[in-house]
């Protein structure tokens, strides 16, 4: 199952599903509010409309903040090919590429936040200085829970241990899987700025934290920015579904279909946390970052036990 | 009391029997009496450089008028009675009035049209500070202000509100206008208090004719008032749930205050109550079939909206929001003369339907909702105390209505007069003055909203809060642009 064309196919189905993923965060939560919703295919239609829109830029704006929507797009473009989806092998990987993909995600969280400063407005400040405290506090506890799952499989490259994890090492290591899903649908929520950390309905832009970096950004900057954070939740979630759900054993179709499902059910429990809990007080998201580090440290003292 | 004419809530008098005082009487007056647990309804300039206070006794339901000459300037209240600080700002930008020593003398809105939005900030110096300016062009569909703030990181260190985008001239044109018109204006001036507006202009305009409304028309007014009550206090739970993110209520408590704006229309045709009051009673009466009509909706809606309602209650992440965020402590409240929800969210009880109770409150009394806390839970909690007893109220009224007229004719103003009406709105207490001429026509007419009490408040309320929490605290004062900027 190594052959190149199926494993084109994970990438691809990223660029095509992930926008769906926004649909149906917004149909169940539309549902617990008991509303019909917006179209489950409405993020498609709004990239559509995007692109075909002229951009502003502010004169106070220099080339960063006209980079920065493209190197985000072209970095989870290039994340997208080292996430395996049905514990396959993904389009590129090798040992160590756990790092290469944080520190890409690091790359996209520095050129939002530059891009967000270089337009000097106070509110974009704001949600930068915001963005740049809780990836801070985020990213160690990503890098702990990859690390104790890549020592309890042995590997370190994400396609080698997801493919690890068959269902005997998840019966075996079912501990340490748990405190890694844990900790992963932790750093899903903040990184995608999701409740209870941010609000990505809210018009209130003194309290946002990802949506107010881009509010200067119009056009197809603005689709490239809305793709990108779609790719990112797509990613996020194939990860923890990958981690959480185990190679059942009947080959490369079923466990892609299965990944998808999975990613597809992730995003109805978002929804779902979303209907249920009220944003955190900004003061508190640490506080709710820190759980997920002692999940992620969790999963470390149970692999070296072992 | 003797530098002061005491009346009653409704009531009228000779203008030439309200003290006029020695301007540093007049000030020592006021300020004692503050001092003694009164507080300012209204403190306003008339033509002729006179200064006209009306002073309110929240426990015996009485106002005091008293009144003084001043030339160009006079010693500033302000610095002893932080309640005056608006009113005299006010006073100068109409009349050129100057306070002395005044700690922040500016215009409350921007009289000079060609500088709209231009004006000095208030400014905390330092390298870690920065200034976050917000408004008045807002990201939501709201009315026009400005705030700017005056941060330590997350911290808000100081937070001044510059309002005045909405300014129309309303006072003005009622002084020059056609009286036949006035009661549109009333009606607009705070488009989602409608009938508070109008019930107040209506008393008002009912002193000063000696006009008596019947028993039907109190009752249809105090109907409408509380169903204004509810559509607005409902609207604002659905919007304190959405500023938390949190969805069930919000969307419900928006579907739920259409609800409410329904059984206005089903009482005058209009959601909000338009053409309903009128000087005289109401234009229009309601009849059996309304009334079982209302009878049902209201028990529908308040079974969806105690539903709602208690998720916020029952869901911890909500409390921890609500709890301890923009606290106003009671002396605050009672130093700045704050009214309506956030004051008896501080435990202070200032309700003009119990304490100066008019119309239908004189019969059927409302008992005062408070709270202790001070903070957004509290100003939450007070709405839906408030919601639960107007509900009661609007039960058992529409079950002993009166027979008989809802319109007596009023007949021309008395001239030479004075009158002042309280109406307990939705938001808290209404006040409007009336002073009439020689030939009754009307001299000089003073509305106070109780957002022009209130603007202050926020402001304290949100010293040493997290930036991000400015539109939950906001949210849960809800004041109006347009009934400050008049």
């Amino acid at each position: 199952m190594d052959n190149i064309s199926i494993r084109i196919i994970q990438p691809i189905l990223a660029l095509i599903l992930s926008p769906l993923l926004f649909g149906i965060i917004n149909r169940t939560k539309a549902f617990f509010a008991g509303r019909k919703g917006q179209p489950l295919f409405q993020t498609y239609f709004d990239l559509w409309k995007l692109v075909h829109k002229g951009v502003v830029y502010s004169k106070t704006t220099g080339w960063i903040f006209r980079a920065g929507p493209i190197i985000n797009l072209s970095a989870i473009l290039l994340i997208t090919l080292f996430i395996p989806l049905g514990h396959s092998k993904a389009v590129i990987f090798f040992d160590g590429d756990i790092f290469l993909v944080i520190y890409l995600f690091a790359l996209i969280r520095f050129f939002t936040i530059i891009a967000a400063l270089d337009t000097g407005s106070s509110f974009e400040g704001m949600g930068a200085s915001r963005e740049a405290q809780f990836s801070a506090l985020t990213e160690p506890a990503l890098f702990l829970a990859l690390a104790a799952i890549a020592c309890g499989t042995g590997k370190l490259s994400l396609s080698e241990i997801l493919v690890s994890i068959t269902s005997k090492f998840w019966l075996s290591h079912i501990s340490i899987i748990l405190f890694v899903a844990a900790t992963l649908i932790i750093v899903l929520l903040t990184e995608n700025a999701r409740i209870p950390v941010d609000d990505p309905n809210t018009h209130l832009e003194l309290t946002m934290i990802h949506e107010v970096m881009v509010l200067d950004s119009s056009g197809p900057d603005f689709a490239f920015i809305v793709f990108a954070s779609a790719l990112k939740l797509w990613v996020f979630t194939a990860l923890f579904a990958g981690v959480l759900i185990p190679d059942i054993g009947f080959g490369f179709w079923p466990n892609l279909g299965i990944c998808v499902l999975a990613v597809l059910c992730v995003s109805v429990v978002v929804g779902i946390i979303e209907s249920c809990i009220a944003r955190l007080k900004l003061l508190f998201v640490p506080h709710f970052i820190f759980i997920a580090t002692v999940f992620a440290v969790l999963a470390m003292v149970f692999v070296l036990r072992k | 009391m003797e530098n002061m004419l005491k009346i009653y809530n409704c009531g009228v008098n000779d203008f030439k029997n309200v003290p006029c005082l020695d301007i540093l009487k007049f000030r020592q007056t006021i300020i004692e009496q503050v001092n003694s647990g009164l507080r300012i309804a209204t403190l306003f300039a008339m033509p002729a450089d006179k200064l006209v206070c009306v002073l309110a006794d929240d426990t015996n339901g009485s106002l005091y008028l008293l009144s003084s000459k001043v030339s160009k300037s006079y010693p500033s209240l302000t610095p002893a009675c932080p309640q005056a600080h608006l009113f005299e700002r006010e006073i100068a930008e109409q009349f050129s009035i100057i306070p002395q020593g005044h700690p922040w003398l500016k215009p409350v809105r921007f009289p000079d049209s060609s500088l709209i939005g231009i004006t000095d900030f208030f400014k905390v110096a330092g390298s870690e500070i920065h200034e976050v300016a917000v408004g008045p062009v807002h990201a939501g569909i709201i009315e026009s202000g400005h705030f700017r703030f005056q941060c330590n990181g997350e911290n808000v260190f100081h937070l001044e509100i510059s309002l005045g985008y909405q300014h129309r001239g309303i006072e003005k044109a009622i002084r020059s206008g056609e009286q036949k018109r006035l009661i549109h204006y009333m009606e607009t001036l705070a488009g989602d208090t409608t009938i508070g507006h109008s019930l107040a202009y209506s008393q008002v305009m009912e002193s000063l004719s000696n006009c008596y409304v019947p028993a039907r028309a109190n009752i249809i007014r105090a109907i409408a008032l509380e169903l204004e009550r509810l559509a607005n206090h409902t609207g604002d739970l659905g919007a304190l749930a959405g500023d938390v993110g949190y969805l069930p209520t919000s969307s419900f408590c928006g579907r739920i205050r259409g609800d409410f704006l329904n059984m206005t229309a089903v009482l005058c045709g209009n959601r909000f109550g338009r053409g309903l009051v009128s000087p005289g009673g109401v234009n229009y009466d309601i009849d059996n079939s309304n009334i079982s009509d209302l009878k049902q909706r209201i028990k529908a809606a308040f079974k969806d909206v105690s539903n709602a309602v208690n998720l916020l209650w029952e869901t911890p992440s909500v409390l921890d929001r609500f709890d301890d965020t923009g606290v106003l402590t009671q002396k605050d409240c009672i130093d700045l003369g704050v009214v309506g929800v956030p004051a008896k969210a501080c435990g202070l009880e200032r309700d003009a339907r119990f304490n100066f109770a008019s119309g239908a409150y004189q019969f059927s009394q409302i008992p005062i909702s408070t709270w202790d806390t001070g903070d957004v839970f509290a100003r939450a909690y007070i709405r839906w105390l408030e919601i639960q007893k107007s509900v009661n109220f609007i039960e058992n009224e529409l079950e002993n209505l009166p027979d008989g007229q809802t319109l007596s004719n009023p007949s021309a103003l008395a001239a030479n007069k004075i009158a002042v009406s309280l109406v307990e709105g939705w938001r808290g207490e209404i006040c409007h003055t009336a002073i009439t001429g020689n030939n009754g026509q009307l001299l000089h007419y003073k509305i106070v909203d109780p957002s022009f009490h209130n603007w202050p408040a926020i402001a304290i309320a949100l010293r040493n809060q997290q930036i991000s929490d400015f539109p939950l605290c906001n949210k849960s004062f809800n004041l109006s642009y347009c009934g400050h900027d008049l």
